[in-house]
């Protein structure tokens, strides 16, 4: 098969167009050339443009757009990594992601596993959860309404205010840190501690324990 | 350049959106801005009476959707701003009837047209929420300063942020200054604490808000007005001026004892 400077897919969201060339001119002759020759694929449909790393220009978008409109055809979106082209392409009234579509940003914001840690570098907020079977390491809050549950401890880089559940297959020497301890309940392996009624409470790290029978939250000191 | 498309939303109903929704946009147009504000709230429909437009309906949201009118037909011009339209919603259909992709086009479109488009979302994290906030460029999160509210706040924030809305900003709604004073009410530093997210709006419990809503004159009109005040304030700041929060006076003792305005 010749070398194409464009590809196009169909997907259930519209047709997929990927310019394989570097000139832009090259990619809209190709296309020109694919609505010539099968103008019955394209008719009143509606087209995603998939740019990648390549960044577009304002004139080289209204070109492209132009083009499909003179073909009654629908720019739908504009995907692509460069923020600069998401801007201008929203600023015509273009959408920058499929509807539905997580964005892309929020990966840095996923848990990652490192070892047996899973490691969290966000706030989690009312109706969020989170279960892993060994440490979990929360960098950030954990909101009233969230849950927390692992296997191991539980550390909290941030204020507690959720439900927080270490040890949760039944390990009861597992721990529960946190920078501020406000949480509703807290659980260790089998064991319940609510959060002590009134508003006497101090803003301090404190790590929360199975003693004997019971859960006891103490004020962290560092030991040597 | 297409306006921008700002959705008013609470994950907890009766919070006030639609009193927001209302505000804001005449407020906006009181500036001069052209504003479309539309009304996602099928079925149950309030912004066209709080903006007193309720007997100039002849087509709505649906109607339009359903292809059986033009974009403009299902504009409504406001009596006061000529540069304020209402997209009302249906009464009698339903929230199914709406697909995010219908939402989102039909918002555009819109932004093509004005400085501002408006909508006003239903209440919950359902269908509703979802085609209410596809489009936006930012979200609006209401709430009143009662854990619950707060809480229904956290969650929708929380599912906006994993839609890659991030730049929500917070209306406190309904703040008695006389409760807090007293502990008895949740104080806006400790809501702003748990939620993180920017504070754009303090707007005072207000009985002139009722008595506005019933005549369809939103207080952002009342010169006099402590919440029409606020509100004024959120317009400013929504278009990029740094304006700082008026503190909130207590209702005099007069107007306590006697409910006068
Ligand atoms: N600041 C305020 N002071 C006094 N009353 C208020 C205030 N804000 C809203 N209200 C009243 O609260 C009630 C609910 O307000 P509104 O209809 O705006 O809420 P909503 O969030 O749109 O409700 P829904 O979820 O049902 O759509 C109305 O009766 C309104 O007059
Ligand atoms: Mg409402």
């Amino acid at each position: 098969m010749n070398w194409m400077p464009l590809s196009i897919k169909g997907t259930p969201q519209g047709l997929l167009l990927q310019p394989k060339s570097q000139s832009w001119t090259e990619f809209l002759e190709a296309l020109k050339q694919s609505l010539y020759d099968a103008p019955a694929f394209f008719k009143g449909g509606r087209v995603i443009l998939d740019l990648g790393k390549r960044e577009l220009k304002e004139d080289e978008l209204l070109a492209l757009r132009k083009l499909l409109n003179e073909h009654d055809i629908e720019l739908f979106a504009v995907l692509g990594e460069d923020a600069q082209t998401q801007r201008t392409t929203r600023s015509y009234g273009i959408r920058t992601r499929l509807p539905g579509e997580r964005h892309s940003q929020q990966r840095t914001n996923e848990p990652q596993v490192q070892g047996n840690a899973l490691f969290l570098q966000k706030t989690l907020r009312s109706g969020q959860s989170i279960d892993f079977a060994g440490t979990i390491i929360i960098l950030g809050d954990v909101n009233p309404g969230a849950e927390v549950k692992a296997g191991g401890n539980i550390m909290v880089w941030g204020k507690a205010r959720g439900l927080l559940h270490a040890g949760a297959m039944g390990d009861e020497n597992a721990v529960i840190c946190a920078l501020d301890m406000q949480p509703a309940q807290l659980r260790i392996a089998g064991y319940i501690n609510r959060a002590p009624e009134g508003k006497n409470y101090q803003s301090q790290p404190e790590m929360a324990m199975v003693d004997g029978t019971m859960i006891v939250v103490q004020p962290w000191i560092a030991r040597g | 350049m297409a306006g921008k498309i700002i959705t008013i939303t609470s994950g907890k109903g009766g919070v006030g959106k639609t009193t927001t929704t209302a505000n804001l946009s005449m407020g906006l147009a009181i500036l001069g801005a052209r504003v479309i504000c539309i009304d996602a709230d099928i079925g149950l429909r309030n912004l066209d009476m709080m903006l007193g437009l309720e007997n100039r309906i002849v087509y709505d949201l649906v109607n339009l959707i359903e292809g059986r009118c033009r974009f403009r037909q299902a504009l409504i011009r406001d009596k006061r701003f000529p540069e304020l339209h209402l997209m009302p919603a249906a009464q009698t259909r339903d929230k199914k009837d709406i697909r995010e992709e219908d939402m989102e086009r039909i918002a555009r479109q819109a932004a093509e047209m004005a400085d501002y488009v408006l909508i006003d979302s239903p209440a919950g994290i359902e269908h509703g929420f979802r085609y209410s906030t596809v489009a936006a460029d930012q979200v609006l999160i209401v709430t009143n300063p009662e854990v619950t509210a707060v809480r229904d706040a956290d969650r929708v924030i929380g599912l906006l942020e994993a839609e890659g809305h991030k730049n929500s900003k917070l209306i406190i709604n309904r703040v008695k200054p006389e409760l807090v004073r007293r502990n008895e009410m949740m104080d806006t530093s400790a809501i702003v604490d748990i939620l993180a997210i920017d504070l754009i709006g303090i707007i005072p419990e207000d009985s002139d808000i009722l008595f506005a809503s019933n005549r369809g004159s939103p207080v952002v009109l009342d010169k006099n007005s402590a919440a029409g005040q606020a509100f004024r304030e959120v317009t400013y700041r929504l278009q990029g001026q740094d304006v700082p929060f008026t503190p909130l006076k207590e209702p005099s003792l007069l107007k306590k004892l006697f409910g006068l305005r």
